[in-house]
């Protein structure tokens, strides 16, 4: 749906708003772009001049210090001017609408703005508004998508599994809630992903979730078995409300990932997990630093990723 | 005044009339139709050549925002509007700031209307106090003030014994009530169809069972209490089998489905537009195919506009936070047009749905063509196309679904209890 809002006319990459209807080409160019910058973070000088002289706004309408950390050191990689505007505790607080906040900032002179916001849309709202020159990247919009995320998953899978093309990924814990999820799915589609499982309670999952193209598994014991790539979501303590889920020991007991139960994937999977994690809640200790986890690459990976998707967003302004 | 309206091609739903006749009317009441009855000379004459002469249209649910939401629209702008659309008789929701739950409140908008040019208004009163859903209004009282049924428009009764209680005492005085049935804790705080849109993008989702979980206990309740209830805006195909079966059954209903969801479907939320946030969501394809043969086989009696206009700031949000409705009174005789086409219907069955029908639920004199009756008139041209857009909406409320496309069908004239209330320019 918004593929032509976040590309160029000559189908280069303009604004990051979600990975659904982007090209493979395009996430593919976003992955290699990314390997590159891998490098730049193991130099001594852990810096690029490729956005020096733009500034980055990092709005935050909703809390994340991991994401918003990620994207500052990545725009201070490529020299940008990074600054960082909490707005969940600021002017929308007086009264300003998002889009009088957005013309605010880009008055003073923004090239890039890096937008979480706890509204499913919020920064395709923004794109649809900001001058030409200026780029959207989603840090992750209510349920809807974290792209950079999905992509740094992406860049994890491709860096231990080599492709995508003969991969059983299970993907495990609250799709429902999860924006994390729903831009993994889109992502191992677009990139010929032929078996994309979601294990999870009926309760934790969309009614039409099969709609995306994944197989629904209710059942930790046949959801994981023969898996290459196995990646837990983060079960927020909310979640305990609502009835969604009577407690976090039942949670554990069925959908956690134990040692036993990872012996069912794969003997050379990955466990993934997009942070933060609760260890004992979805994941279990041994499982979380043993040796089949690349929960910490992830995090360094998604810094080349990010690195990645602003310039080649910026790039597609020059 | 005495007005002729000469050579237009009159098409009236009641009586199955559809031929060439001139309409004479005089003191607000149609006197004639074909010879001008003995002594009669028109003020005024109207060519209505080339033009569908049909009766005013009657409009369900029309939100004036008056009193208290005078910064969406204006009672003067949304009555212009209506008659634009060729509206001659209108029903207003409760749901203004306060709401319309006291009599002097109903008597000052009974007030405003009247000294206005526009569609005669028809104010549906609160159910319940502050539309709480707690206690019952003085229903008798606001009857003498001129309402006409009773509805906590889109409020919920959370407690069913108010429900129950609120059914036998409108039963008790033979007032009607409208209901939307919707559950409200099915449907919290929802704002899409629970299906392949809230899935794809996570948007917050109201299920199909928050409405046939409502509307089964609204019918258990008709069924114990025999009250006369008007379901409102049904949207999904289980609710609409639940309603047929109902009718078959004997029970006092009717119903009535907004215009848009004859035509769209939650596919239209996809790119996040606000202007497909309504209320109740736009549901799958296959709801809407339902929704469609219902209206064409009778369960649902008739089609209103659901008129919500909504200023633009409250629409440039992210979908969630944008505030939910669509301006309709415009786009009612069109998309009721382009349904009926669709569905291959005489002009005559497809202006049923917007004249007889929605009179007789509203229980008024109105919505038909006969010497005698009320002089509420719409003259359009059914093929003339016309582009939906900012500037060519009269209604304050510029938030349409439909911006930018063309659609078929434009009123002329509008001529409300014998007087030229509106010409096209």
């Amino acid at each position: 749906m918004s593929a032509n809002l976040q590309l160029t006319e000559d189908g280069r990459l303009r604004h990051l708003l979600t990975l659904e209807g982007l090209p493979a080409r395009i996430l593919t160019q976003i992955l290699d772009t990314a390997e590159s910058f891998v490098s730049v973070g193991e130099r001594e000088i852990k810096k690029v001049p490729l956005l020096r002289g733009k500034a980055v706004f990092n709005l935050f309408f909703e809390n994340s210090t991991r994401t918003r950390t990620t994207f500052e050191i990545a725009a201070k990689r490529l020299s940008a001017d990074v600054i960082n505007l909490n707005i969940a505790t600021s002017a929308t607080n007086k009264g300003e609408t998002l889009l009088d906040t957005v013309a605010n900032l880009s008055a003073m002179q923004a090239d890039m703005f890096v937008v979480r916001h706890a509204s499913s849309g919020a920064p395709h709202l923004i794109a649809r508004h900001v001058a030409p020159h200026i780029s959207v990247v989603n840090a992750g919009d209510g349920r809807c998508a974290h792209p950079t995320q999905g992509l740094l998953d992406m860049y994890t899978i491709r860096h231990y599994k080599g492709g995508f093309h003969n991969l059983r990924v299970a993907i495990v814990g609250d799709v429902l809630h999860s924006r994390v999820a729903r831009s993994q799915i889109h992502a191992l589609s677009i990139l010929g992903c032929p078996e994309i499982r979601v294990v999870a309670p009926k309760t934790l999952l969309p009614r039409d979730v099969e709609s995306m193209g994944v197989h629904v598994h209710h059942k930790m014991e046949t959801g994981v078995k023969d898996c290459d790539v196995i990646i837990m979501l983060r079960l927020q303590n909310e979640r305990m409300q609502g009835a969604l889920l009577p407690s976090a020991g039942e949670y554990y007991k069925f959908w956690g990932l134990t040692e036993d139960k990872l012996k069912l994937a794969r003997p050379d999977a990955i466990v993934m997990h997009p942070g933060p994690m609760n260890r004992g809640v979805e994941i279990d200790s041994g499982v979380a630093d043993g040796k089949h986890s690349v929960i910490l690459p992830q995090v360094t990976f998604g810094i080349a990723v990010r690195m990645a998707v602003m310039s080649m967003v910026t790039g597609s302004n020059a | 005044m005495k007005i002729k309206i000469s050579n237009g091609r009159v098409i009236d739903p009641a009586s199955g009339l559809d031929a060439v006749r001139d309409i004479y009317i005089a003191a607000g009441r149609i006197v004639a139709l074909g010879a001008a009855p003995a002594d009669f000379h028109a003020n005024a004459e109207v060519d209505a050549s080339g033009l569908v002469v049909a009766p005013g249209l009657v409009d369900l649910s029309v939100r004036l925002r008056e009193p208290g939401l005078e910064y969406m629209a204006t009672l003067e702008s949304e009555m212009h509007a209506a008659a634009v659309g060729g509206i001659t008789s209108l029903a207003c929701p409760p749901d203004t700031d306060p709401p319309l739950d006291e009599p002097g409140l109903v008597e000052m908008l009974k007030f405003r209307a009247k000294n206005s040019p526009g569609p005669r208004v028809y104010p549906i009163g609160a159910l319940t106090w502050k539309l709480k859903g707690e206690r019952l209004t003085e229903m008798a009282e606001l009857s003498e003030a001129g309402c006409v049924a009773f509805s906590q428009a889109d409020d919920p009764i959370v407690d069913t014994m108010v429900l129950l209680r609120a059914m036998e005492y409108a039963y008790t005085f033979g007032y009607p009530l409208w209901l939307r049935p919707q559950d409200f804790h099915l449907a919290r705080s929802g704002v899409v169809h629970d299906g392949v849109v809230s899935a794809r993008y996570g948007l917050p989702a109201i299920p199909v069972p928050a409405e046939t979980v409502a509307l089964q206990t609204i019918l258990l309740l008709v069924r114990e209490t025999k009250a006369r209830v008007h379901l409102c805006r049904l949207s999904s195909r289980a609710g609409v089998e639940m309603v047929r079966k109902a009718k078959a059954d004997g029970l006092p209903v009717t119903c009535d489905v907004g215009v848009h969801h004859v035509h769209l479907s939650e596919l239209d939320t996809a790119d996040f537009n606000a202007n497909c946030h309504l209320v109740p969501p736009l549901r799958s394809q296959r709801d809407r195919d339902a929704l469609r043969a219902a209206l064409l086989d009778g369960t649902i009696d008739c089609i209103c506009s659901d008129h919500a206009p909504v200023d633009a700031d409250a629409k440039e949000k992210p979908f969630q936070e944008s505030e939910a409705g669509a301006t309709g009174v415009e786009l009612l005789l069109p998309l009721t047009l382009k349904w009926g086409a669709e569905a291959g219907l005489s002009l005559a069955e497809s202006l049923d749905r917007v004249t007889r029908k929605p009179a007789d639920i509203l229980g008024v004199d109105g919505g038909r063509i006969g010497a005698g009756k009320p002089a509420d008139l719409c003259l359009f041209d059914p093929d003339a196309p016309w582009t939906v857009s900012t500037k060519s909406l009269a209604s304050l409320g510029k938030n349409s679904p439909f911006l930018g496309m063309e659609l078929q069908g434009r009123v002329r004239y509008t001529v409300i209890d014998g007087h030229l209330d509106y010409r096209a320019g």
